[in-house]
């Protein structure tokens, strides 16, 4: 039967997000700290779990669990499919061509360490050059600065604006015929800007220089389309978007992965081993040595799924609305200086305030029942950037509410009446 | 908020705001860089010994209210002690803060005022810093100590 082509409409825009039914679906959500309802706004640090998740990795211990692709036993079967079966709705996910492009690894650290380390140490030579910018994580920095160093090859860095924003002439200017890779955050979790990475990748690519994208801020807060942006590497964790700790997914051009060698050596990522040679296995199993965190890929379909449900866009919208409106009532307060005012943000509120220090801010809060985070988010260059030696953040999630925003603000009121 | 006013009273607010011996001693003896990677809290601290007393002492650096004022209030406890009260009143502030041993009031004089801190674990650091900077600096340390 042929099936009709319909052309593709705008999906009808959703203003009913219902957030008290997506809160319903997190079970820490609904507790008391300090004797007060949990607001929690720490979720660039980490999210919490929906009953969905929870419930696939409950699931699989109880029902399936097996080690995968060596057993001719049902269990070990059932393992395989779900793990595999993972791996296919992380490609859906970030649309990706192959699901052969996606590698499951640890978290966005691990999939940055990974590419440092196989496609790095391949192609850089002494006098060649990596370009970061100034307002990578650490886990954007080390892992380049190691490879580096050990292969006599430079770090070079991008430098930033006052708001936040790389400046896209420096940027240009530092992509040479010495460039061998550029690393780039989508989203900075410090200051919550957002790069517009599809014309950093036009600039790279123009002069034939390929572009890893460290994506942990942003899966979970914008939509990503891997072929959209024409990167050649982007990296995630799976517990940045709802979904477990100890999983990250690296997705990697076919082409660059198949010329890349191996990360890691073991079980799983061989053909076959003898004392004298040993053939390596295809991509993705090259990279993935070993017995692997198995409930993590399907704790993380489950995560993936569930924001698929409930729209990206719709989630976006929903974060956006909330940090406009944080925006607006915290910069309003007295001795207030937000850090990041780059013109598009997401999901990170960074502040400062007047003869307080964040730590102290911190502690006054969570008095209040209210989590954020404090200190220097693994990004001290940015901090040296703004002369400062840390900053309070305040970070979104899906299930925040607008009385958390107002909670907030409350909170930073009787951080001002104790300091006086 | 009973917590909250055990943790920042009055004197360590006021310590925090307008720091004691909060200057460099220029031909220092003794010298030490205490740094708390969580929060980027970094202080010096400086001395100056004749014999085995401490004749002076100061501090310089950044921090929250908490590490500030500890380090304020050790260099005003300090001076003019031994090496060997400062590292016995150390380890009895140690106490203190974590809520391990209970020194009496007359043993820790206005260094009590910190025992709020032993209901907040995770400023135990701050609370520290200074001092772990100073047994750094008397020990002659070369390196940086850290909290971590």
């Amino acid at each position: 039967m042929a099936v009709a082509k319909f052309p593709d409409f705008a999906q009808p825009e959703v203003h009913d997000y219902n957030v008290e039914r997506v809160r319903a679906d997190f079970p820490i959500l609904h507790q008391k700290v300090h004797g007060h309802p949990l607001v929690y706004l720490d979720n660039a640090a980490t999210t919490q779990k929906p009953r969905q998740v929870i419930d696939a990795i409950t699931h699989y211990y109880e029902h399936d669990n097996a080690n995968i692709h060596r057993g001719v036993h049902t269990l070990s079967q059932r393992a395989t499919d779900e793990y595999e079966h993972a791996r296919r709705t992380a490609q859906e996910f970030l649309g990706a061509e192959d699901c052969r492009e996606i590698i499951f690894v640890r978290s966005t650290t691990e999939a940055i360490n990974l590419v440092a380390q196989t496609y790095g140490r391949q192609n850089l030579k002494p006098g060649d050059e990596v370009l970061i910018t100034a307002m990578e994580h650490h886990s954007d920095i080390v892992p380049w600065q190691m490879i580096c160093e050990e292969k006599q090859a430079k770090l070079r860095v991008a430098p930033i604006n006052e708001a936040g924003e790389l400046i896209l002439e420096d940027f240009e200017r530092l992509l040479t015929s010495k460039t061998k890779l550029v690393a780039i955050a989508h989203l900075s979790n410090a200051l919550g800007t957002v790069n517009p990475v599809r014309r950093f990748v036009e600039m790279a690519h123009a002069k034939n220089i390929p572009v890893m994208v460290d994506g942990a801020q942003a899966v979970a807060r914008l939509p990503v389309n891997v072929r959209e942006l024409d990167c050649d590497f982007y990296a995630f964790s799976g517990h940045k978007i709802y979904g477990p700790t100890g999983i990250g997914v690296l997705y990697g051009k076919l082409a660059l992965l198949e010329a890349m060698p191996p990360y890691q050596g073991g079980g799983d990522m061989i053909s076959s081993v003898a004392f004298e040679r040993t053939v390596y296995n295809k991509v993705p199993h090259k990279f993935e040595a070993g017995t692997p965190d198995i409930s993590g890929p399907i704790g993380l379909k489950a995560a993936l799924d569930y924001v698929t449900r409930l729209g990206i866009e719709n989630i976006e919208r929903h974060e956006n609305e909330l940090l406009e409106y944080a925006t607006k009532r915290v910069s309003a307060l007295p001795g207030i200086r937000l850090i990041g005012t780059a013109k598009n943000k997401a999901g990170v509120l960074s502040f400062v305030m007047e003869g307080v220090h964040p730590h102290d801010i911190g502690t006054i809060l969570d008095q209040e029942g209210i989590a954020i985070r404090t200190g220097h988010h693994c990004a001290q260059p940015v901090m040296e950037r703004y002369g400062i030696p840390a900053t309070a953040r305040a970070s979104f999630g899906l299930y925040n509410t607008r009385e958390e925003i107002d909670a907030l603000v409350s909170g930073i009121k009787k951080v001002q009446e104790v300091f006086g | 908020m009973g917590g909250l006013r055990d943790l920042y009273q009055e004197v360590i607010l006021e310590h925090s705001k307008v720091p004691r011996n909060y200057r460099e001693i220029a031909g220092a003896d003794h010298k030490a860089e205490g740094f708390n990677p969580l929060c980027g809290d970094r202080f010096t601290v400086y001395l100056h010994l004749d014999g085995e007393t401490i004749r002076d002492i100061s501090f310089q650096g950044s921090g929250c209210a908490i590490s500030k004022a500890s380090a304020s209030m050790m260099t005003q406890t300090l001076k003019g002690k031994t090496r060997d009260e400062a590292e016995k009143l150390f380890g009895k502030f140690h106490d203190l803060v974590t809520g391990q041993g209970h020194p009496s009031e007359s043993e820790m004089g206005k260094l009590a005022v910190f025992s709020g801190v032993s209901e907040f674990p995770a400023r135990v650091k701050c609370a520290t810093l200074a001092w772990h900077t100073l047994q750094a600096a008397l020990e002659g340390q070369q390196d940086a100590v850290s909290t971590e």
